[in-house]
């Protein structure tokens, strides 16, 4: 197995996948929602991209922004598309908001060369805390939501998910910690990604031979 | 061309007082091809314009109208014409195809009996009616005569080009048919193919028509009109262009003008009124055999086998035009599967498609009546484009 590359950085999310994704490639953003993402890769890197988005308002949003976008659940899967029709799959903040997480990971595997994943890191020392002392489901910038209204249906932590790619056949090709501090990026360095970053961004690919 | 003349006190929004035109294309020698292997000519076609034409002649939108319409799609033709053109709360000046910046187009398709050749028209050779002797016309015959329509405009791109249902059809054989000359479509209700179920309706409505005793192999004109017939395949029609809930909700059971039931068998639900009215207003504007050669020419479209020898995928590989697909959740006649089929072999092909299923409980229908989410998304869909705010 090749050397997983691993970073701990401050930017924020959009920068990174930005830079992530090769110019020039194909990508399907999966939940594009009202398509800033789809338009800062059109823009800066070229890519030839399409969206899947499920609400009504963010799909007319996308379509105003020129973008190429498909309303549709991603949770009934990419039957429509072909395997490695794209260079890239990204599945931005969504992971934790889908039914199937494990289907639509495998799906975006099977139809992307390559995926990119992102997720609020719901181990970070913030959550573990707000449950701990206050004994309530935790609210934070990443998770503002009450638990009777959230959309995020499947929350994980960054443990969680580098349980799962190696039991799923997964290849971690680059993990990104992303923090909102340098000091927390000091802490990261000693304590971990898991009690430390607020969200996950993960490059990741079917391991070959599986 | 005449441009409508606004300001004449009509509702705000309007593009004003309208009048249809024709012109006369297709004459001999250079009559049209039909897809049926005989040639047509001279054809007259009658149109609308609303808008202006730029000096680039760069913002023209053609709208294509379904199997009932016409050429009327915007505006009155007196201050006093109760119902505007047939999709009014779309075309006008700050609506969905505006026409401060939009030139829009519509002609009544070949066929039809509002203006443009089609079997209750002259044929020249006898100074009758053609009655049957019409050629049996297909979806690819309508859009090369409003080719040749555009030509005679000296638009040689549209911008845009969009229709639902049958209207839908034309947009998509446009873009299959004339890559190079239109730049973006909008896909609304519609389908590359009807489905079993929509060619049968057609052909109840068409059998009816054929069953009446006033139809007389299509030569009825200058008697009595196939009334009865038509009616029935308009209120059969009717049903198919609505949905369960829109029914329950306009009609329930509800009766009319009684409140006990009479035990006998005349009109007394709501919903039996409706369709009534619906089929004898029909009569009135729309001919017989009109119906039967659309009816006819929707049931025989079908994009894959006539561009792609059989696959939908192949087909599209030749289309450029960037597309909009819109298809609406209780539309059974057209449903939004087939808008998805479609989308699909598109994006097979990477083309640069938008797909939305826009919610409403109006079934088939809904494209024709107010919906903010139809008007925001081909509004956004044309700004868009004429911003050339897209990425190349």
């Amino acid at each position: 197995m090749r050397r997983r590359l691993r970073e701990n950085i401050l930017v924020s999310d959009y920068d990174r996948i930005v830079t992530l994704v090769e110019p020039g490639s194909s990508v399907l953003d999966l939940g594009c929602g009202n398509g800033d993402l789809l338009m800062r890769l059109q823009r800066e890197r070229r890519v030839r991209g399409q969206g899947v988005e499920i609400d009504q308002n963010a799909v007319i949003e996308c379509i105003r922004k020129g973008l190429s976008v498909f309303q549709g659940n991603i949770d009934q899967g990419l039957a429509d598309y072909a395997d490695a029709s794209y260079d890239y799959v990204i599945l931005n903040q969504t992971l934790q908001v889908i039914r199937r997480p494990a289907f639509v990971i495998e799906e975006m595997l099977r139809v992307g060369r390559k995926g990119i994943v992102s997720f609020p890191n719901f181990g970070n020392w913030l959550v573990r805390a707000k449950l701990l002392v206050g004994g309530r489901m935790p609210r934070t910038k990443k998770l503002p939501f009450h638990w009777y209204d959230t959309p995020n249906i499947h929350l994980l932590t960054i443990g969680d998910f580098l349980v799962f790619c190696r039991r799923h056949g997964i290849e971690i090709q680059r993990q990104v910690n992303l923090v909102q501090t340098p000091v927390f990026r000091l802490l990261l360095f000693f304590l971990g990604a898991n009690l430390i970053a607020d969200e996950g961004l993960f490059v990741i690919r079917r391991r070959p031979g599986t | 061309m005449a441009d409508a003349v606004p300001d004449v006190g009509l509702e705000p929004g309007s593009v004003g007082i309208v009048a249809t035109q024709t012109l006369t294309v297709a004459s001999p020698p250079d009559a049209l091809e039909m897809d049926c292997g005989r040639r047509l000519g001279p054809i007259q076609v009658a149109y609308e314009t609303y808008g202006r034409l730029n000096p680039r002649k760069d913002n023209a939108i053609l709208i294509l109208h379904a199997l009932s319409g016409d050429a009327h799609a915007a505006g009155r033709y007196r201050p006093d014409e109760p119902k505007p053109g047939w999709w009014d709360l779309m075309i006008g000046p700050g609506k969905a195809f505006d026409t401060r910046r939009y030139f829009v187009i519509c002609t009544n398709v070949l066929g039809g009996c509002k203006g443009s050749t089609g079997p209750s028209s002259e044929n020249p050779e006898t100074g009758k009616p053609f009655g049957l002797t019409f050629p049996i016309l297909t979806i690819g015959d309508m859009v090369k005569v409003q080719k040749l329509v555009l030509d005679r405009l000296g638009i040689t791109r549209l911008l845009s080009l969009s229709g639902g249902s049958m209207g839908g059809m034309q947009a998509l054989e446009w873009i299959l048919r004339y890559p190079e000359s239109v730049q973006s479509a909008v896909i609304i209700a519609s389908t590359s193919k009807l489905s079993p179920q929509s060619i049968a309706f057609n052909e109840v409505g068409r059998h009816a028509i054929i069953s009446d005793p006033n139809w007389k192999n299509g030569d009825y004109y200058g008697g009595p009109l196939p009334a009865t017939g038509l009616s029935i395949a308009r209120m059969i029609g009717h049903i198919t262009y609505l949905s369960e809930t829109s029914m329950n909700q306009k009609f329930g059971r509800r009766l009319l003008n009684q409140a006990e039931y009479s035990f006998e068998f005349k009109r007394e639900f709501e919903v039996e009124s409706y369709l009534h009215h619906q089929g004898a207003s029909f009569v009135k504007r729309f001919d017989a055999n009109s119906y039967l050669y659309i009816t006819k020419a929707m049931d025989y479209y079908d994009a894959a086998v006539d561009w792609g020898g059989g696959s939908l995928e192949k087909a599209c590989a030749r289309i450029r035009a960037k597309t909009l697909v819109l298809s609406f959740t209780s539309d059974w006649l057209f449903p939004s599967h087939q808008s998805r089929e479609l989308v699909k072999a598109l994006r097979q092909n990477g083309k640069d498609v938008s797909y939305l299923e826009i919610e409403s409980t109006y079934g088939h229908d809904a494209f024709l009546l107010e919906n903010p989410a139809l008007t925001r998304a081909v509004g956004s869909f044309l700004d868009n484009l004429s911003e050339g705010g897209q990425v190349s």
